[in-house]
């Protein structure tokens, strides 16, 4: 009874909802236009890369430093330092996990290079990255990271970092994260390449840092 | 265009019945798995919409990682359920 209850009315909010969107008049602006023909400027020749990291780049800047904090909260949360249950040593998975995690590299950087020109970018890259360093932990071959050294330390804030400093950098010309024509291409490889090694830490270390003790806390 | 639409039309279903089925199950394992099953289903519809960026994040981010760390989390609470 209950539940019919909020199906009916979780379906008649649906259908409000959806027959408002159908009332809403057409936007004025034309959105893929302006990026079609801005795209030379852009330094990239993919339309998506070029939004991401150029004409609306102080969003992804945004975006990595947003992540960059739900990190840092779990650090300071606190990760488990109870002794870890050894896990099974199958040699098989083992080797078989090394094997795709070099592979995985490098169709992250296939990912991060072709992002200019092709669906890819330094997120999908990162995740890639991420998801390697999860299958290692998962197979055995990489311990739970405890507390994070200089470098990993480093490596995560990178991202953000160098995106902030080429802001700041370019702040003089009076607009925030607006590249010069020429450097664009090679501003936002560098970009995405810092990014790809931050998002790939941070998103591996959301996973490695919190299955420290399985179960082994009181 | 029978087939592709049969194809959206048959994507769109296990969509909504996979999204169904990981809120209604009592058992919290299965619903992880469906709820990875639900995140490959929605990239093949992000392919089917002609976005293969964000197939590409919702696979990695949305059905690997996510999945991996909710499996993390019942692998932690069994743990504890097993010596409190």
């Amino acid at each position: 009874m209950k539940t019919a209850a909020i199906v009916i009315g979780a379906a008649a909010f649906a259908a409000t909802m959806i027959a408002a969107l159908l009332d809403l008049p057409p936007s004025a602006i034309h959105l893929p236009r302006l990026v079609d023909a801005n795209l030379p400027v852009s330094g990239v020749t993919h339309p998506v890369t070029a939004v991401l990291l150029n004409f609306r780049g102080y969003d992804t800047m945004l975006e990595i430093g947003v992540l960059l904090l739900a990190l840092l909260i779990v650090l300071a949360v606190g990760t488990h330092d109870g002794a870890d249950a050894a896990p099974t040593a199958d040699p098989m998975l083992q080797t078989f996990a090394r094997l795709a995690a070099s592979l995985m590299a490098l169709v992250a950087v296939y990912l991060l290079w072709a992002g200019a020109r092709q669906p890819g970018g330094a997120f999908q890259a990162g995740a890639v990255l991420a998801a390697a360093a999860v299958l290692l932990h998962l197979a055995g071959v990489l311990p739970a990271w405890r507390e994070p050294g200089a470098l990993l330390r480093s490596g995560l804030a990178a991202g953000f970092l160098v995106f902030l400093f080429v802001a700041m950098a370019l702040l003089s010309q009076g607009t925030l994260l607006q590249y010069p024509h020429a450097a664009a291409g090679s501003l936002i490889l560098l970009i995405e390449f810092a990014l790809t090694i931050s998002l790939g830490l941070i998103l591996a270390g959301l996973f490695l840092f919190l299955s420290g003790g399985q179960g082994s806390d009181s | 265009m029978t087939i592709s639409l049969a194809f959206d039309l048959l994507l769109a279903a296990a969509l909504l019945w996979s999204a169904w089925r990981a809120l209604v199950n009592q058992d919290t394992f299965r619903s992880v798995i469906l709820f990875i099953v639900f995140g490959l289903l929605l990239t093949l519809a992000w392919a089917r919409l002609a976005a293969p960026d964000i197939a590409l994040a919702e696979a990695a981010i949305g059905a690997g990682l996510t999945g991996a760390l909710l499996l993390d989390a019942i692998g932690a609470l069994r743990g504890k359920d097993r010596q409190p």
